[in-house]
């Protein structure tokens, strides 16, 4: 997907370019041309200008990711993240009641959204994926979604953020005067993205489409298409 | 008992966030909040750190050490983002897009430049992060667009990445209404993010 978007972007970009190289005008007297290969010449220099930007904004970064990642690494090494899943449980116990509470996939859940809460990128992955493994030992299809795991990944996309550390980092290396005042309105907007995730994946999981006898039968043909 | 007590402090909290949304302003809190989250954390933390028995200056600089392979490893992606939002943009390619899509954005009040990373902003962290950047570099980090684009990049994710992570690592192929449901999250997180920064610098 990704691949055809940066692909389409470049050929759009260096075709419309070409096209206003012909310096096309249209008038009511007539049609007009000024060919010329500013646009073109502008576009290759916009591209090398960009190249060293990523560079320069890159290394800007630096600084402000350490301290982050430096006090993360605390918060990481002395289990503030149990304290606060600790803290968590009852809410999840509710978002999850398809999980036995005493179940490890409850306690994985919880250490790792508390570890997207606190944004703590390189360590949240592998606790998402060590949640994902505890949840699928109680899936009886194993192909097939559970509604715990349609709730688990609807949070944790749409999680709420206390510090978006590296958006701080960026404003600061653009000379931003006030890096930080963006912090308040992630908190209010990913509160609000994250009530329309679970409000959805309530309101999806009842509806027909979603139901998991539907996709057993897509299942159990595709593995009859496989063995023939 | 100590259940009480969480319970407690936790009504507490909300109700004098609740309170403080009645005797000051919306736009008052959220400038408190934001001035003061860093500070608490960076004293809270480290403390926490030091009473559980954590050399916490020796944790620390070990954390920072990663921030300048954070920064190193995010250059390539940079590069070859820049690259296709350069010949986009420089081409008058963006322009057009804009123009094309004006009619919808203005409803909402959303500036046209931030459509590109709305549309990257599920598929790509390292593109929507470049496009985010280019904004913020040509418009300014204090301008209208430059906020919006840091609070909508704070407030959604990589959805079609972490679904495929996520559901690929178990080997489900089914994954039902996981993605609808996160795409409407997203969704709902830059609305918000657009309506939010409207009623804060518009």
């Amino acid at each position: 997907m990704i691949n055809i978007i940066w692909l389409s972007m470049i050929i759009i970009g260096v075709l419309v370019a070409a096209i206003r190289c012909l310096g096309v005008t249209v008038t009511p007297l007539g049609i007009y041309l000024a060919p010329s290969f500013e646009p073109l010449s502008q576009l290759t220099h916009s591209i090398f200008d960009y190249s060293e930007f990523a560079v320069t904004l890159a290394l800007g970064l630096v600084g402000i990711m350490a301290l982050w990642l430096g006090i993360m690494k605390i918060a990481e090494k002395s289990g503030l993240i149990t304290v606060i899943a600790r803290a968590m449980k009852p809410l999840m116990i509710k978002l999850f009641p398809e999980i036995p509470p005493e179940d490890p996939a409850m306690g994985s859940i919880i250490m790792a959204l508390s570890a997207t809460m606190l944004g703590l990128g390189n360590a949240s992955t592998p606790l998402g994926l060590k949640a994902f493994a505890d949840m699928q030992v109680l899936n009886k299809y194993k192909t097939i979604a559970t509604n715990a795991q349609c709730t688990f990944m609807a949070i944790s996309t749409s999680s709420i953020t206390i510090i978006p550390a590296t958006i701080i980092a960026i404003r600061t290396a653009a000379g931003s005067a006030n890096p930080a005042e963006i912090i308040a309105p992630v908190i209010a907007a990913t509160a609000v993205s994250t009530t329309v995730a679970l409000v959805m994946t309530k309101i999806l999981q009842r509806l027909p489409r979603y139901q998991v006898e539907n996709y057993l039968e897509a299942e159990a043909e595709e593995v009859k298409h496989e063995e023939s | 008992m100590k259940n009480l007590k969480g319970k407690i402090i936790l009504f507490s909290v909300l109700g004098l966030l609740v309170a403080s949304f009645f005797i000051f302003s919306f736009v008052d809190v959220m400038q408190v909040i934001s001035v003061l989250a860093i500070p608490v954390i960076i004293v809270i933390i480290p403390i926490y750190g030091h009473a559980k028995g954590i050399k916490v200056y020796e944790v620390f600089t070990e954390g920072a050490k990663e921030g300048f392979q954070v920064a190193l490893r995010i250059i390539p992606f940079l590069v070859a983002i820049f690259l296709a939002i350069g010949a986009f943009r420089a081409s008058g390619a963006m322009d057009i897009l804009t123009w094309i899509l004006s009619p919808i954005t203005d409803r909402i009040g959303m500036p046209g430049e931030v459509v590109p990373m709305a549309l990257m902003r599920p598929l790509s962290g390292s593109g929507a992060l470049g496009i985010m950047s280019e904004l913020i570099k040509t418009h300014g980090a204090d301008s209208f667009i430059g906020r919006l684009v840091s609070i909508m990049m704070g407030s959604t994710e990589t959805t079609f990445y972490i679904l495929a992570v996520y559901f690929g690592s178990i080997n489900v192929k089914q994954t039902r209404h996981a993605l609808p449901a996160a795409l409407a999250a997203d969704l709902a997180g830059i609305v918000a993010s657009v309506i939010i920064c409207h009623a804060l610098f518009g």
